[in-house]
């Protein structure tokens, strides 16, 4: 069965997450520049000495659907390559994925990943 | 007309023609996304109406009539009787410079009231405005009551700044505050389209002010270097205010720094020398961006600092000519500053010319926004305050999520 990994993380890890995935061998990434809060809360900015409390901070949404064997791996690849031990690092999450197609040739399943 | 003087002039009208557009990316960039264009329109709907006004009556009111009166009178109308083969041109260059201040002029109050207030409304108000509050108040610095007093406002602090400062104050009072401030920030959303605005009013105010000197001569080159040095007084003290203050130097403090320095010498440009515009520049710096603050304590949306920094800073500037003002440095015959010998005369003229301004300004600016209140409305109705000014009053967007 096919499993959905969505990895929240910070902007600038993005690349090594990437080359970290690819390098461990998956098919395909879909990447969306998304805004949200966590324990990090938002940040502060200052505008002629008013300050403006910035809830959502900016994160990239990586998605990834892999083979269920191959999951453990690759949650581990990206938490390890994401990581900075500072607030804010971002989560991942994995649930599973009913079906797919790959709309060029119709291919299903595992298949199609 | 000197050649040299003609070519002088003319450049400079042109920067100063130019210096609304960079007032409309100045406020544009501190405005949010969603309300970007109407701002840009506000300052280009001067661009549109106000040069057709100025000839058509409001040159001949600013101008016309006797010295030493109230208003002026409508021989000039249309610009009547002047001819390029009777040798007007000197009048009609005139003319057209000081029809770039009338364009500029109610374009500074936009940023009071940002964010709310119908586009039909500004339509209006801009000509009333200015025939009715920028028309009689030119007409008293530049050749009415207050010129034959001896007040000194050499390129527009009085008559441009500080009046249209308290009537961006007027007209925010009567518009009312934007929903969700102060409680919810309305951050800038462009930062680098504000210092690109900023970069072009510096600009172009070589052109307001030492221009304003009429030719290409001394009292234009030191208006030049004081207005040079001035802003970057300004803006180094804003900096420091609040790299002392909140810990940081930020964009926005330098750019609006300059700006501060840029209005605050605006007045004393062709009549200060030496330190003066150092010394005035970096006095309207502290004082604008401390008084910035003053919205939120005392509770009136100026949205985007108009009365901040361009009625203190004007009227800072102004207060300061009366210590500093120095006809011995120019050989000029007008009233010396407290600190070069004149006592306090003229800080005493410029104190009844600028309150005169600021209560002539702030009543009449009221009676209009409260009579368009009453007729057209003033104010966009809540669901286009929440979905932005620019989709609803324009049928545009600034920037598309994709392509």
């Amino acid at each position: 069965m096919a499993k959905l990994i969505t990895v929240i993380v910070k902007p600038f890890k993005v690349d090594e997450v990437k080359t970290a995935l690819k390098e461990a061998g998956i098919a395909g990434i879909t990447a969306s520049e998304v805004q949200g809060f966590g324990r990090q809360a938002g940040h502060t900015e200052v505008y002629r000495g008013t300050e403006y409390s910035i809830d959502f901070v900016p994160k990239v949404r990586l998605e990834i659907v892999v083979d269920d064997p191959q999951v453990d791996a690759i949650v581990d690849t990206v938490v390890n390559a994401a990581r900075t031990g500072k607030i804010g690092d971002g989560k991942v999450w994995v649930t599973d994925v009913e079906s797919i197609v790959r709309i060029r040739t119709g291919e299903k399943g595992v298949d199609a990943i | 007309m000197d050649t040299g003087d003609a070519a002088w002039v003319m450049t400079s009208a042109a920067l100063v023609l130019f210096m609304t557009p960079g007032l409309a990316l100045f406020y544009g960039g501190m405005d949010r996304a969603k309300n970007v264009l109407n701002m840009l329109m506000m300052n280009f709907w001067c661009l549109l109406i106000v040069p057709i006004v100025w000839v058509v009556v409001g040159y001949s009111l600013a101008q016309g009539g006797s010295a030493g009166g109230w208003i002026g009178n409508f021989d000039l109308a249309f610009f009547k009787g002047l001819s390029v083969a009777k040798g007007d041109e000197a009048t009609l260059l005139i003319a057209t410079f000081f029809g770039m201040f009338a364009v500029i002029t109610p374009a500074l109050i936009s940023g009071a009231i940002a964010d709310r207030m119908k586009f039909t409304a500004w339509a209006v108000f801009v000509p009333l405005w200015l025939l009715l509050v920028f028309v009689p108040v030119f007409k008293w610095v530049y050749g009415g009551w207050m010129h034959a007093r001896g007040v000194l406002d050499f390129a527009g602090g009085t008559a441009i700044h500080v009046n249209a400062g308290i009537a961006a104050l007027a007209l925010a009072l009567v518009l009312g505050k934007r929903k969700g401030w102060p409680a919810e920030g309305h951050p800038p959303h462009n930062m680098p389209m504000v210092m690109l605005g900023t970069g072009i009013l510096w600009f172009g105010w070589f052109g307001f002010n030492a221009g304003s000197a009429g030719a290409a001569n001394g009292v234009a080159v030191q208006a030049f270097l004081n207005t040079f040095l001035a802003a970057a007084a300004a803006g180094l003290v804003w900096v420091l205010v609040e790299k002392l203050r909140d810990g940081h130097a930020t964009t926005l403090g330098a750019a609006s720094g300059i700006v501060a320095g840029l209005v605050a010498i605006t007045p004393c440009a062709g009549f200060v020398s030496g330190p003066a515009p150092i010394i005035i520049g970096g006095v309207a710096g502290a004082a604008c961006a401390f008084a910035v603050g003053l919205k939120t304590k005392l509770g009136y949306d100026d949205a985007l600092d108009v009365v901040g920094v361009h009625f203190v800073g004007g009227l800072v500037g102004s207060m300061l000519l009366g210590l500093f003002a120095s006809p011995a440095y120019y050989g000029g015959d007008f009233l010396a500053g407290a600190f070069e010998g004149g006592g306090m005369k003229l800080f005493g003229e410029l104190a009844l010319a600028n309150g005169a301004t600021i209560v002539y300004s702030f009543t009449v600016t009221t009676l209009i926004a409260l009579a368009l209140k009453a007729t057209i409305g003033l104010r966009v109705d809540e669901e286009t305050e929440v979905n932005g000014l620019d989709l609803a009053e324009h049928a545009e967007t600034a920037y598309h999520g994709t392509n």
